[in-house]
């Protein structure tokens, strides 16, 4: 089986839980910026970080056989601070790099004027520089939160299927496939979605333009998640095939619109890769 | 690092070989938007930037045939910085380093040797070897390393044994290996004895070939 992880903070994550990720299967990840849980006082802080999801991270999943590739935005929880706002403009060198794939996580967290403005601008990034948006879904009137944002991305032009709406349930997912969005769900151990849940959705809704993750991250949550959730479709019925196709086929159909994808150090391994190395000039 | 580790990338295949402009040259494919791309950058240096970050996406990156070690991106990279007017290549190698991915850090240190820089090269060699990506810390050890002192070679090469780099990429390390290498090697392999650990075989070939000199 093999795993794409369209959603993870691998930074939060220790080395360890990338050589259990590459044993389940996860073969490639796309790791969207986002907060720290301690907010940021300045831009500094954003491109070290930055240059973090293109640097040390991709390193480091490497030496697992797993492919990482990173989404740039400021995000929506410090979209609204004055002190941070400036990094706005140091986006476009970073959404120039060969390893960016979207403009992400934008969206609200509080659905502020402050957050409406960042939001817009950052969606007109991903017009210009031909890139996905990856659009996060907030947790506290999720709702209506889900409602605005296909709103802001309808007014913004961008095509809805170069848009993924994330962390979505039973009561936000029916809105975001009437708008030709793709739909993104955040197995959680406790909080979010559950596997059993995640496959009665697949059951309802099909396959299409759906994406499955771990958003694992500094709090409780589990890369593994993805995994676990593919084992529960093919115990509910689902095929290989179809468990390949929302597992990896999707995130790729999905991230490969950026034109940026580069899964070629990893195209020749067998499904049952299971962690030994396969990297490029290694002794 | 520690034993279990899978192997360790070091970004190239053989030894960083020493290129010339006109090496490289003929060997990148895409050879239009390149000649484009380096007539604009040698007009407006300002604009390298975009071009630099596009390279791999434009021309590749297959290992090159008739450059042993360099990737048809780094090639695209170092040509680019290459085209810079002179008085210029210091500044430029400097920020698209700083604000550069893995792989354009990777190509800078590779164009060193080509932009006649000479000291302004050692803030970056030195940055490189401070990481703990073991591609850059083998790129800084190339034909750019002559602009390291001593001290500071010294302890690149040692990290390379930390790391597991193989010391083969270590340009003129027969040449510049002396005696207070071999210490700080002796140091380690003692220190690795008493852990119940090994050192490199590359590492300990070194280690004897220098004390036997001694
Ligand atoms: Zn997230």
């Amino acid at each position: 089986m093999r795993i794409f992880d369209p959603h993870i903070h691998m930074s939060s994550r220790t080395t360890d839980d990338y050589r259990r990720m590459a044993a389940a299967g996860v073969r490639a990840v796309v790791e969207p910026a986002f907060w720290q849980g301690q907010p940021r006082t300045n831009p500094g802080s954003f491109t070290d970080y930055f240059d973090a999801l293109i640097g040390w991270e991709p390193f480091r999943a490497s030496q697992y056989g797993i492919r990482h590739h990173a989404t740039i935005a400021l995000n929506p929880k410090e979209a609204g601070d004055p002190r941070c706002r400036p990094v706005l403009g140091l986006l476009p060198r970073y959404l120039a790099k060969d390893g960016v794939v979207a403009v992400g996580e934008i969206g609200y967290d509080s659905m502020t004027a402050d957050e409406d403005t960042a939001f817009a601008a950052q969606l007109a990034l991903a017009v210009e520089h031909r890139l996905p948006a990856l659009v996060h879904t907030p947790h506290r009137d999720k709702a209506r939160g889900t409602r605005r944002s296909l709103d802001v991305v309808a007014e913004s032009g961008i095509p809805p299927g170069m848009v993924l709406i994330d962390h979505l349930n039973e009561l936000t997912v029916g809105l975001v496939r009437e708008s030709g969005c793709w739909a993104g769900f955040s197995i959680y151990p406790e909080t979010k979605m559950s596997p059993p849940r995640m496959v009665a959705i697949l059951r309802e809704h099909g396959l299409d333009r759906m994406l499955v993750n771990s958003a694992a991250d500094w709090g409780v949550s589990d890369p593994l998640l993805t995994r676990v959730t593919a084992d529960a479709m093919l115990d509910a019925g689902f095929s290989p095939d179809d468990v390949d196709r929302v597992m990896w086929r999707n995130p790729v159909e999905f991230y490969g619109q950026s034109g940026r994808l580069d899964l070629s150090e990893i195209a020749e391994v067998s499904p049952t890769f299971a962690g030994s190395s396969i990297l490029r000039g290694g002794s | 690092m520690d034993a279990g580790l899978p192997a360790v990338p070091d970004g190239t295949g053989s030894p960083g070989v020493d290129q010339t402009e006109a090496q490289l040259l003929p060997d990148v494919p895409d050879a239009g938007w390149l000649a484009e791309a380096r007539a604009r950058v040698a007009e407006r240096p300002e604009t390298v930037g975009r071009y630099f970050a596009a390279a791999g996406r434009q021309v590749g990156r297959a290992p090159l045939a008739d450059a042993p070690g360099w990737h048809a991106d780094e090639a695209a990279r170092a040509l680019l910085l290459a085209a810079l007017p002179p008085g210029r290549r210091a500044e430029e190698a400097g920020e698209l380093y700083g604000h550069g991915d893995a792989g354009e850090k990777r190509a800078v240190l590779k164009a060193l040797p080509m932009l006649g820089i000479g000291a302004a090269a050692v803030p970056l060699l030195l940055d490189a070897i401070r990481t703990n990506d073991t591609r850059l810390v083998a790129a800084a050890l190339g034909p750019c390393a002559r602009h390291l002192d001593q001290p500071a070679w010294r302890q690149g090469v040692l990290k390379c044994v930390f790391m597991g780099v193989r010391l083969a990429l270590v340009h003129d390390l027969a040449e510049r290996a002396d005696a207070e290498l071999a210490t700080m090697l002796g140091a380690l392999a003692d220190e690795r004895a008493a852990a119940g650990r090994t050192m490199p075989d590359d590492a300990i070939t070194l280690l004897r070939s220098l004390t036997r000199e001694v």
